[in-house]
């Protein structure tokens, strides 16, 4: 069965799959990677966030991803009351935030879902666009166009929150509170204020992240728990913090999820996907692109 | 006592004694008989609300509501009893259904038992209802009854024997010119049954397969799968997946393409009987050919059934469940008739006459006439295949008429003939 | 200590008399079917903490644990048609194997990498468990329970009684390890796992000990749960519930103290068993949530630790 066509489709569809899968981990770079929050609700935000969506959509017939950027305002509000909580109940308190935050973000993450059960019932949703629904012939290879546009956003959002980063002030300062919190202090900016903002950042990608979801494939209100895995694999594997590592983890699993289904048993796809990640970890615990030593 | 016996709606004072004996004898309880006259009739089950099928559960349920709605509005059971539902949520889950049945059986003390909707939910409980010799009602679950051998389970789903669904798509596929199979399923415990009877059913037939994979559930992106089935050019796709996967199949088969050599497409693809989903598919449909348990054409109208559907719609918006309702809920009522039928006949509530009643005879229902097989099953398939034809996208109100799904078995209710090939069918 | 001791056994002995009594006296099966629930919860809960709890070590596969528990069973069922005790003894055994390798992970990995990972290994068994044809893959399994032995009069009460024998169990190795070295060796090392490595405790050591234990003692609670359903599917035995709700109670009662999560699984346990036939809806999972929520903001230190509060206040307050 094994035929070179076959495999070179296999690599065109995973990169972009790898695009979406780096996109909708993005914000939980900065907010785990970066921030050292256990946000485990992270994609029951980004199942929100498509939610959201779905109802501009189908109720103003706004295009997704005009929606998804008219949401991300809220969004970062959203980010900021989230971080403001957490960190009065935990990060203020000093010790063992592990384990309590990820059960506090657990909490979250069911309360989310089932308020969205009760407004929008169990069934799943989608949207319509033009981009939905055909494909980009590239000589034998088909695409679809959805695939295009989340590599596009992908790739911008990595661009854009790596650009943030590095050339601003308050991207530098998200960045060194991540380094060293005590030194900050010591220059007089306050890092809690700095972090509560990378939060809001963190959340307000999700609004576009949202709208990429509901894009790719239908949603429903449990979808989020299905990512919990995959989208922290993506950024543990990548190191913890690095935008474009992120990406590039994330085209790996993408690569190797679409390889596995198109080639061997599809069945074995998602033990391959985190046998990478523990073979990443066995080998160099701090990810591929990690910033500790 | 003779206050009760003087209503209008009472039965003769000698077949009121008759039931009284019956009801006494049989009642676990042995609840004095003044109190049995009053005392509703409770039906228990467990339901799906939440969790992965807790869309099907929902709808499911709502059709057991109206049927017990119209019943009590009748005047009830067994001269005036009222009919109840305890019904408790499941999460979906085999790990929860054990314990709820064992509520309603030693606490609540229901007096008979539906079934959750779905095969997993159902499994845990078979042998514990074997065990204590309860009467139980199916609710679409899958062969759960061919190694625990009950002969108390009666499913009110159309399945028939095992290998008729992957049957009569092969049979439709094969009569398409057909020579080759391609198998497409989820890596869960629904589509893994129906592809182990397409397995066997084409291994009779010898028929080759040439394409078979399970995809792990979560999948997000078919379009790879796809191409990989497309490279193997087979005749015949069958497919069995759950909903969030069946329509990012049929979004993936539309960009991709699946190639000329197909002739027939889908057989056993979930999802596709719901509202919301046939509703955001729209346009994509066309040309597939698949399962479905009722669709609205000509055919399938019996006693009661339009009546049912203008409740169902009323309602449905209300309880925010599926507004077509067309795969479980009339089922769900058809359960109610099954049971109502039983005790009109039997005259009691005692469940061994009862099962007795269910297994010799044949019942009209709103979904048809049903009749049983020894294993409790429907002696016939009605799995009806049909195929989506003239569809358009962002309508829900389409699928209430006639030809969007035309039947193509079984023969006596068919209502169309098949168009091949599938690139053909879909224009 | 020594009268602690005394009074810890005397109480196991009354609990054990009492669930016995109760298997032979109380006819109607509900409460053997919840209670069942209920006592492998507070096994679970116990389990986990002696890693998660003591070590600090956030285990997310609990139920990769169970379910590989469930399966051992269904595999000796439908290999050999073994008893019970060999299936627990069984599942404990391959519990001990897959927490050494656990353990060995810990090498490598600490805080929220240890925990990616038990989420990756839970997905790795699950994947192989729903390829693995001969336990019924992903189709699931039905599985016949044999005749219920003596005294029991059913085969629930018997499991409802071998459930309370694990939770007996899993507390006395619990409450041992809290009161011995180990414990308090874990406890450094939870503290600071470099600086108690530094002052000579053998961290690899006490950590293999903690996964091997919590490993098997999850395994042998997963293992009475297939003849409890009389069915095994991979989704429903690796459910993610499982190592959600087992860390919820947890973090509910407290895991400083054994008898935490003992609290936790019951106060837990027994409003989810009591929702289930009450309210039985979206809610139930809505009332998890918030209580998690809850709990974790306004009681840090668990019920545990809320009781010490309470009773330090009245101290105080007397002096």
């Amino acid at each position: 069965m094994f035929s070179l066509d076959l495999l070179l489709d296999a690599v065109v569809i995973g990169v972009l799959l790898g695009c979406f899968y780096g996109a909708v981990s993005l914000g939980l770079s900065v907010s785990f990677g970066l921030l050292d929050v256990p946000h485990v609700a992270h994609p029951a935000f980004l199942v929100l966030a498509s939610y959201a969506v779905y109802f501009l959509n189908e109720n103003y017939a706004v295009d997704p991803l005009v929606a998804g950027i008219l949401i991300t305002p809220v969004f970062f509000l959203f980010g900021l009351a989230t971080y403001r909580l957490y960190y009065e109940t935990f990060e203020k308190r000093g010790s063992d935030a592990g384990v309590r935050g990820i059960a506090f973000f657990f909490g979250v993450a069911f309360i989310i879902e089932v308020l969205i059960i009760l407004q929008f019932g169990v069934d799943q949703r989608s949207v319509t666009a033009d981009y939905i629904g055909k494909a980009w012939r590239l000589g034998d290879i088909r695409i679809p166009y959805r695939l295009l546009v989340a590599f596009a956003i992908a790739t911008a959002l990595t661009v854009l929150l790596t650009l943030y980063l590095s050339r601003t002030f308050m991207g530098r300062a998200i960045r060194a509170v991540a380094q060293d919190q005590e030194a900050l202090r010591l220059m007089g900016t306050n890092p809690v204020k700095i972090k509560q903002w990378a939060f809001g950042i963190a959340t307000a990608v999700l609004g576009i992240a949202g709208a990429l979801l509901i894009i790719v494939a239908p949603v429903d209100p449990t979808l989020g728990r299905a990512y919990i895995g995959r989208t922290f694999c993506v950024v543990v594997m990548a190191g913890l913090g690095s935008m474009s590592g992120t990406l590039v983890a994330a085209i790996i699993l993408g690569v190797a999820e679409s390889i596995v289904l198109t080639m061997f048993g599809a069945s074995w796809a998602p033990a391959i996907s985190f046998a990478i990640l523990l073979g990443i970890l066995a080998v160099r615990p701090q990810g591929l692109f990690g910033r500790r030593p | 006592m003779s206050k009760k016996v003087s209503k209008p709606r009472s039965i003769s004072r000698r077949r009121l004694l008759a039931t009284a004996g019956a009801a006494l004898a049989a009642s676990p309880l042995g609840v004095d008989l003044l109190q049995a006259q009053q005392a509703p009739i409770r039906i228990g089950m467990s339901m799906p609300q939440t969790g992965g099928l807790a869309g099907g559960g929902k709808a499911s349920l709502l059709g057991i509501e109206i049927w017990r709605d119209d019943v009590n509005a009748k005047g009830g059971l067994l001269g005036g009893r009222k009919v109840e539902l305890v019904v408790y949520d499941d999460k979906s889950s085999a790990a929860e259904t054990p314990a709820i049945y064992s509520k309603l059986i030693d606490v609540d003390k229901v007096d008979l038992l539906f079934a959750p909707y779905a095969t997993v939910p159902t499994a845990p409980i078979m042998p514990m209802v074997k065990q204590r010799g309860l009467l139980l009602i199916g609710n679409f679950s899958f062969q759960v009854n061919s190694k625990i051998g009950h002969d108390m389970w009666f499913n009110n789903a159309p399945w028939g024997p095992p290998d008729s669904w992957a049957a009569s798509f092969l049979d439709i596929g094969q009569k398409a010119g057909g020579k080759s199979m391609a198998l497409l399923t989820a890596d869960q415990e629904f589509a893994q049954n129906l592809a182990k009877t397409a397995r066997e059913v084409a291994a009779k037939r010898t028929l080759p397969i040439v394409f078979d994979q399970a995809y792990p559930p979560n999948t997000v992106e078919f379009s790879s799968i796809i191409r990989a089935l497309k490279a193997t050019k087979p005749d015949i796709v069958y497919v069995a997946s759950y909903p969030p996967d069946s329509a990012g199949i049929l979004r993936a088969v539309n960009e991709i393409g699946v190639g000329d050599s197909v002739k027939v497409f889908g057989g056993g693809m979930v999802g596709l009987q719901f509202g919301a989903v046939m509703e955001n598919m729209g346009s994509l449909l066309n040309g597939v050919v698949n399962y479905n348990s009722w669709l609205p054409e000509k055919s399938m109208y019996f006693e009661g059934t339009k009546e049912f559907f203008d409740k169902y719609t009323k309602r449905a918006v209300e309880a925010k469940v599926d507004p077509l309702g067309y795969y479980l809920a009339p089922f769900g009522y058809a359960s109610g008739q099954l049971i109502e039928q039983a005790i009109k006949k039997v005259g009691s509530l005692d469940q061994k006459a009862l099962a007795k009643y269910l297994r010799e005879n044949t019942h009209n229902t709103i979904v048809g006439a049903i009749a049983f097989s020894p294993d409790g099953e429907r002696k016939e398939t009605a799995v009806l295949q049909a195929q989506f034809r003239g569809v358009v996208d962002k309508n829900m109100e389409q699928f209430r008429s006639s030809g969007k799904q035309v039947i193509l078995f079984p023969e006596n209710l068919k209502s169309g003939e098949l168009v091949a090939p599938f690139e053909a069918a879909r224009k | 200590m020594k009268r602690n001791g005394v009074a810890f056994w005397s109480g196991a002995a009354v609990f054990l008399a009492a669930v016995f009594a109760m298997t032979q006296v109380v006819g109607n099966q509900y409460p053997f079917f919840a209670g069942y629930v209920i006592l492998q919860f507070i096994a679970l809960a116990v389990a986990w903490s002696i890693l998660g709890g003591y070590a600090g070590y956030v285990n997310f596969g609990t139920s990769a644990f169970f379910g590989v528990g469930v399966y051992t069973s269904v595999f000796l069922v439908s290999a050999f048609g073994a008893p019970l005790p060999l299936q627990i003894l069984t599942g404990a055994a391959v519990g001990a194997l897959m927490g050494f390798a656990l353990g060995l992970l810990t090498l490598r990995m600490q805080g929220i990498y240890f925990s990616i990972a038990t989420i990756a290994l839970t997905i790795i068994i699950e994947t192989t468990i729903t390829n693995w044809r001969y336990v019924g893959g992903a189709a699931g399994i039905q599985i016949q329970r044999p005749a219920v032995t003596a005294p029991f009069d059913s085969y629930v009460q018997m499991l409802f009684f071998v459930q309370a024998l694990l939770v007996v169990l899993a507390v006395a190795i619990s409450r041992y390890i809290q009161n011995s070295w180990i414990g308090r060796g874990l406890q450094a090392l939870r503290d600071d796992e470099l600086a108690a490595e530094c002052t000579g405790v053998p961290t690899l050591r006490l950590k293999l000990i903690a996964c091997v234990i919590s490993g098997a003692l999850m395994c042998a609670v997963g293992a009475p749960a297939a003849m409890y359903l009389q069915y095994a599917d991979p989704g429903s035995a690796f459910n993610l519930n499982y190592s959600v709700t087992t860390l919820a109670m947890s973090l509910i009662g407290g895991t400083a103290h054994w008898s935490g999560p003992i609290i936790g699984a019951i106060v837990l346990g027994t409003t989810q068993q009591f929702l289930t036939v009450t309210i039985s809806s979206e809610v139930n999972v809505l009332v998890l949530g918030v209580m998690l929520v809850l709990f974790v903001v306004g009681a840090p230190e668990g019920i545990i630790g809320l009781v010490r509060k309470l009773r330090g206040n009245r101290k105080e307050g007397e002096a």
